[in-house]
């Protein structure tokens, strides 16, 4: 059987950030209807590949080749989307490119008329997009705004999108971050069904399962090289996954404790808000030294959740209770006071001032305190001395306490915020995705903090759209499903299927 | 093809120079236009630095436009720090003027030492009060302050005319409407005999240090801050957003009033309608030029009254129109505006390789 | 009584619509600049510049139409001014256009002081005349109030059509629309961000000036100094007011303008009770009323005052 001709070539590819090369010399060769998995821990510079492939970023190096409708590979024009969508590449980004004021029919007409017409053609398009929902399966309301889709109606508007543009080859970047167990199933078994018709897939992703799944051939990513590619079906678990980290990483493990005296109790708490941002009749305990993980698709009500364990809003009604006693001020100062540490979900929008040197930083949310100012005029000493010792402590990586805090990596924003904190041996801990977007090293550190924490007697309410990560660290397990929580379940032995029916909204229990 | 990156460090002595660029940009620029009006830029140019600069008298003159500047300044700067985009400075400046003349035209028989502070509060309290309705406007119903302080600059132009017609009249000024004189135990006194400049410039210079002293050494200077740079992230942190945004519009507004006090009972004497040829919006550019520091405040705003000083001085000798000196304002702005942009970025020319190239 | 013997005056109604024609250009402008995401505080010396430029122009022997082309030009250059700022080098749009303001308020006086240096009385010109409809302008009470108006005014309420059309019926206008929510959503399909919101600034401005010159070729004859006198602003207050919709912009200016005119006739019967200022403040006092009605729940354009960089992924 001959092999299928190639579609789609990168020669080369080079891309340095600064200092940093996110892309070192990559070569990779995609087939006509071949489902390609590029896989690597984040940072690895899968993400900034495809960039380069769409055209929102110009490589340093290389060359990126596209077949035409004749079969011959020429060089894309590269920096331009508008070369790669008319070369026949789709890409569906991570953080999704639609315009919420625009129904999914608008998002996908926009750009593929002339922009001087007199008139939208929505008939013809619509036709096309009905034909297309049929032939794929991906079936979605074209006439509702964006704002009001679920995050899976969108990522099928998003599909379609590029199907409508005659994609021929199609990337897909961490396209099941945002989808339940069996929405990811659903949505991997119609790539299948697109590429058995001729479409070529690039995926891309972080998680070693599904890549084994879905995918024909795999590629692996690490420190922006290429560091190895096989075909799926020859694929080895252990050998891939130390090719992602380069060594052996222990995987976080947590051992068995007794659980302590309930530290925060929700009672039927109900917080207003619009259907991804409320929470309904909430019921929760969190005891000292467990962890408890919230598993949940984003958008389900983890932001009302979030929100009200960090004193930014109050119960329209139910009881919150910290040791006991009824919670008085709603406040996020208030909260950080009664020993709540809170690690926000957007370390950039929430965590960090970023224009703000990084000693500051880590004296902002104490900077009341006595030891930090007297009579109203700050005590820079206290100060500097306090970074020095968190920059010591929890190893942030940055060229002193006095430079702006935005020029950190993630990773280290995320240590300061840590070391924020948890230096004050809080007796709660809010964290909230505090492992996106970090490297394997960074995420096994937060583990350690996290881990540590609840050696100490610490509670920690643990909210993450990583079910690795939950079933590691959690010692019990709630799902967050449109505003309601389940009952609380203990994670040993806990069925991920299971789980995976009931983030869908399938439940059989409920909280009392 | 041109790339934008951010610089990584903030260099400082690029940022100290940007304003300083910016003023002679402006001023080079402004040679076009005073060329259009058949003038000699050069010759021009000559008139304005010895009209501002030129006698003790030009100086001085120079050095009373300053001081309402630095207070109209400061109020901007202090405000744009919290983001709080404050461009109601030349209402609250009335405002300011009106309740000094409130006070101080008779209606309380007191010694200077009791009159003065008195008169320099009232007119403070009016300016916080008159910025602190946008403000709540802004925080209760998300309001644009920019809309609502400018609309307010009319209505209180308006409400001033209305007291000068009515129960602030003078008696004895033959019909045209201007206030009362100010008593000469409210009046500010003047700082060199025979000369205009007033002791509300000390009234400036006090509250740019105090202002300096805030900003840098203070929890209340580091709150304001954070919330001007990341008002989520500074409310996550638990520093109270809401009080320190109307804090922030209640010395804002102080400041400006102070500014019109300063000109009632500092130079002219009494009100008139015309007290302020625009203070308030010059003051906006003041700060921008200060970098929103309040010791360069200082500089901008002598380097402003010196534009405007000089320009009546060049209308006078060369009859340009004095608009020019507006014209320099608006050009200063736009210049540090591009300015402040080189200190934070970098142009790059990226290299992009031929199709074909070996990588 | 004395209020309806106002609203039920033909004159009233002529009026309102005459004070609403330089709102509808001003909203209109201020929208497209909005949706694009980007704010146009300029528009308070764009007006003033327009109304300066368009009557120098007929001065200087231009006819009225070309004079027009010519405001629509210098508002346009105001505009790419503006949108050279904000858009590739991601300024402050506020004080950008605050800056615009000031520029183009003082070059407009500048230029004027300088052409006519000792004039005491500001010279006036031929301007825009009431069409003369034939059938419609004759019929009693709506021909005074609805068909008597100056072709500025007819063009003003035409484009309310127009800049709906192409907001709602074209590929550009849902470019535009999408670009002022997520300008991701543009750059992934092809377009670009920058093309696209410094053309609409620029359509915008033209529009804006456009707004000025009304004061100067229709409603006036001649160039006062102070005579914008606000209605920039009082336009973007408005422009919230519509929700950025050229339906609602319409109406917000109508309303306005019948508030504006029913305020000074109010003047002429309770004058002597409350003074002048009062009533001259209305105006403004309602817009800022209208805006602090809608803004809670206004529908802002989500990349409004958001510079966005190539790449910045």
């Amino acid at each position: 059987m001959t092999e299928a001709p190639v579609v789609l070539r990168l020669d080369g590819i080079t891309r340095r950030f600064g200092a940093l090369v996110a892309n070192d010399g990559i070569d990779l060769d995609l087939r006509r209807g071949e489902i390609v998995a590029l896989l690597g821990e984040n940072g690895a510079g899968k993400t900034t590949l495809m960039n380069i492939l769409f055209g929102h970023y110009v490589a340093d190096e290389g060359v990126v080749s596209v077949a035409g409708a004749d079969g011959v590979l020429a060089p894309l024009p590269p920096g331009s989307p508008h070369a790669a969508l008319a070369a026949g590449i789709g890409m569906v980004h991570q953080h999704f490119t639609l315009a919420e004021n625009l129904t999914g029919l608008e998002n996908i007409m926009l750009g593929t008329e002339p922009i001087l017409r007199l008139r939208k053609r929505a008939g013809a398009a619509r036709r096309k997009v009905e034909a297309l929902m049929g032939g794929s399966g991906l079936t979605v309301d074209l006439d509702v705004q964006v704002s009001r889709l679920t995050v899976g109606e969108r990522q099928r508007v998003e599909i379609l999108k590029a199907l409508y543009r005659d994609a021929r080859i199609l990337v897909l970047d961490e396209p099941t971050a945002v989808l339940t167990p069996g929405e990811s199933e659903g949505l991997f078994a119609t790539v299948r069904a697109l590429a058995a018709g001729g479409l070529s897939v690039i995926f891309i992703s972080h998680k070693l399962g599904e890549v084994l799944a879905a995918s024909d051939r795999i590629v692996v990513l690490r420190g922006g090289r290429k560091v190895g590619e096989m075909a799926t079906a020859e694929a080895d678990r252990r050998r891939i996954a130390e090719m992602m980290v380069g060594r052996e990483v222990p995987a976080s493990r947590r051992t068995p404790r007794e659980r302590g005296r309930v530290l925060l109790s929700l009672e039927r708490v109900t917080v207003a808000g619009d259907h991804r941002r409320s929470l309904h009749d909430a019921t929760l305990e969190i005891a000292e030294g467990e962890i408890v993980g919230i598993a949940g698709v984003s958008g389900n009500g983890q932001a009302a959740l979030a929100a009200l364990m960090a004193g930014l809003v109050r119960p329209a009604s139910g009881a919150m209770r910290l040791h006991g006693a009824p919670v008085a001020r709603h406040d996020p100062r208030a909260f950080a006071r009664l020993g709540i540490a809170r690690i926000p979900e957007d370390r950039h929008h929430d965590g960090v001032v970023g224009a703000m040197t990084v000693a500051e930083n880590v004296a902002l949310e104490d900077i009341r305190e006595p030891r930090f100012q007297r009579a109203g005029f700050l005590r820079f000493g206290a100060i500097r001395a306090r970074a020095a010792q968190a920059i010591r402590d929890y190893d942030v990586r940055c060229q002193g306490p006095d430079i702006p805090a935005r020029l950190l990596s993630g990773g280290n924003i995320q240590k300061l915020i840590l070391a924020r904190g948890l230096d004050r041996e809080p007796r709660l801990i809010l964290a909230n995705q505090p492992t996106r977007g970090l490297d394997i090293g960074a995420q096994t550190e937060v583990h350690r903090r996290l881990l540590d924490a609840r050696a100490r007697g610490t509670g920690v309410l643990l909210i993450s759209e990583d079910l690795d990560e939950l079933m590691a660290l959690s010692d019990r397990i709630v799902v967050i499903s449109a505003g309601r929580l389940s009952a609380a379940l203990p994670a040993e032995g806990l069925d991920r299927g299971r789980l995976g029916m009931m983030m869908a909204g399938h439940d059989e229990e409920r909280a009392a | 093809m041109i790339v934008v990156e951010p610089r990584a460090t903030l260099s400082r002595p690029l940022a100290a120079l940007a304003p300083v660029l910016a003023g002679i940009a402006a001023m080079l620029l402004a040679a076009i236009p005073i060329a259009f009006a058949g003038a000699n830029p050069i010759a021009a140019y000559g008139y304005m630095v010895s009209g501002a600069f030129g006698s003790m008298f030009a100086f001085s003159e120079t050095l009373t436009r300053t001081t309402p500047l630095i207070l109209t300044g400061l109020a901007a700067a202090v405000a744009f720090r919290a983001r709080l985009w404050n461009i109601g400075g030349e209402g609250q400046l009335y405002a300011g003027a009106l309740a000094a003349v409130a006070i101080g035209t008779g209606a309380i028989d007191a010694p200077s030492w009791v009159m003065i502070p008195l008169v320099l509060l009232a007119g403070a309290v009016a300016g916080a009060l008159f910025f602190l309705g946008p403000a709540v406007l802004k925080l209760k119903f998300g309001a644009d302050e920019v809309v609502t302080t400018l609309l307010l600059n009319f209505v209180m132009l308006l409400f001033v005319q209305m007291m000068l017609e009515g129960p602030l009249k003078d008696p004895m000024s033959l019909g045209w409407p201007q206030s009362a004189a100010i008593t000469d135990a409210a009046a500010l006194p003047a700082l060199i005999p025979r000369m205009r400049v007033h002791a509300g410039l000390v009234v400036g210079l006090v509250a740019v240090l105090a202002v300096w002293l805030m900003m840098k050494r203070t929890v209340w200077g580091m709150e304001i801050r954070a919330v001007g740079e990341n008002a989520p992230a500074a409310r996550y942190a638990g520093i109270p957003v809401t009080a320190t945004v109307l804090r922030v519009a209640l010395l804002s507004g102080a400041l400006a009033g102070l500014a019109g006090v300063g000109e009632v009972a500092g130079l002219k004497g009494y009100l008139t309608s015309d007290l302020s040829p625009g203070f308030g919006y010059s003051g906006i550019v003041v700060a921008m030029l200060a970098g929103l520091s309040p010791l360069g405040v200082v500089a901008a705003a002598l380097f402003i009254a010196s534009v405007f000083v000089g320009a009546d001085s060049m209308s006078r000798g060369l009859g340009v129109a004095s608009y020019i000196a507006d014209l320099v304002v608006a050009l200063s702005l736009l210049s540090v505006l591009v300015g402040g942009f080189f200190t934070r970025f970098r142009l790059r020319l990226a290299r992009r390789t031929p199709a074909g190239a070996e990588g | 009584m004395d209020i309806l013997d106002i609203l039920l005056s033909a004159n009233f109604w002529a009026a309102s619509i005459r004070i609403a024609t330089p709102l509808i250009f001003g909203v209109l402008g201020a929208l497209i600049c909005e949706r694009s995401g980007v704010l146009n505080l300029g528009i308070e010396g764009i007006f003033t510049a327009g109304a300066m430029a368009g009557w120098m122009a007929v001065w200087l022997g231009l006819d009225l139409w070309p004079a027009l082309l010519v405001v629509l030009v210098v508002g346009a250059l105001f505009g790419l001014l503006h949108a050279v700022l904000t858009v590739p080098f991601g300024l402050s749009q506020h004080v950008s256009g605050i800056g615009i303001t000031l520029l183009a308020t003082s070059l407009s006086y500048f230029i004027y002081r300088t052409a006519l240096p000792n004039v005491s009385t500001p010279p006036r010109i031929e301007p825009f005349r009431p069409l003369d409809i034939p059938v419609l302008s004759d019929l009693p009470f709506l021909g005074t109030a609805l068909f008597s108006h100056t072709a500025l005014t007819y063009l003003a309420i035409a484009l309310v059509g127009v800049v709906a059309w192409i907001l709602y019926r074209t590929p550009l206008g849902l470019a535009i629309r999408a670009v002022g929510d997520n300008p991701d959503s543009v750059d992934a399909q092809g377009l670009s961000v920058h093309a696209l919101r410094t053309g609409a600034v620029m359509a915008g401005s033209a529009l804006m000036a456009m707004g000025g010159a009304f004061l100067t070729m229709s409603a006036f004859d001649a160039f006062f100094f102070g005579m914008v006198n606000g209605r920039g602003w009082i336009c973007i207050a408005l422009t919230v007011f519509a929700s950025w919709r050229p339906g609602k912009a319409l109406l917000g200016a109508l309303l306005f303008g019948a508030f504006d005119a029913f305020q000074v006739r109010l003047q002429t019967q309770v004058g002597a009770f409350l003074p002048s200022q009062v009533f001259l403040m209305l105006p403004y006092l309602l817009a800022i009323a209208a805006l602090v009605v809608v803004a809670r729940k206004a529908d802002y354009p989500r990349a409004l005052l958001v510079p966005w960089f190539k790449g910045s992924r």
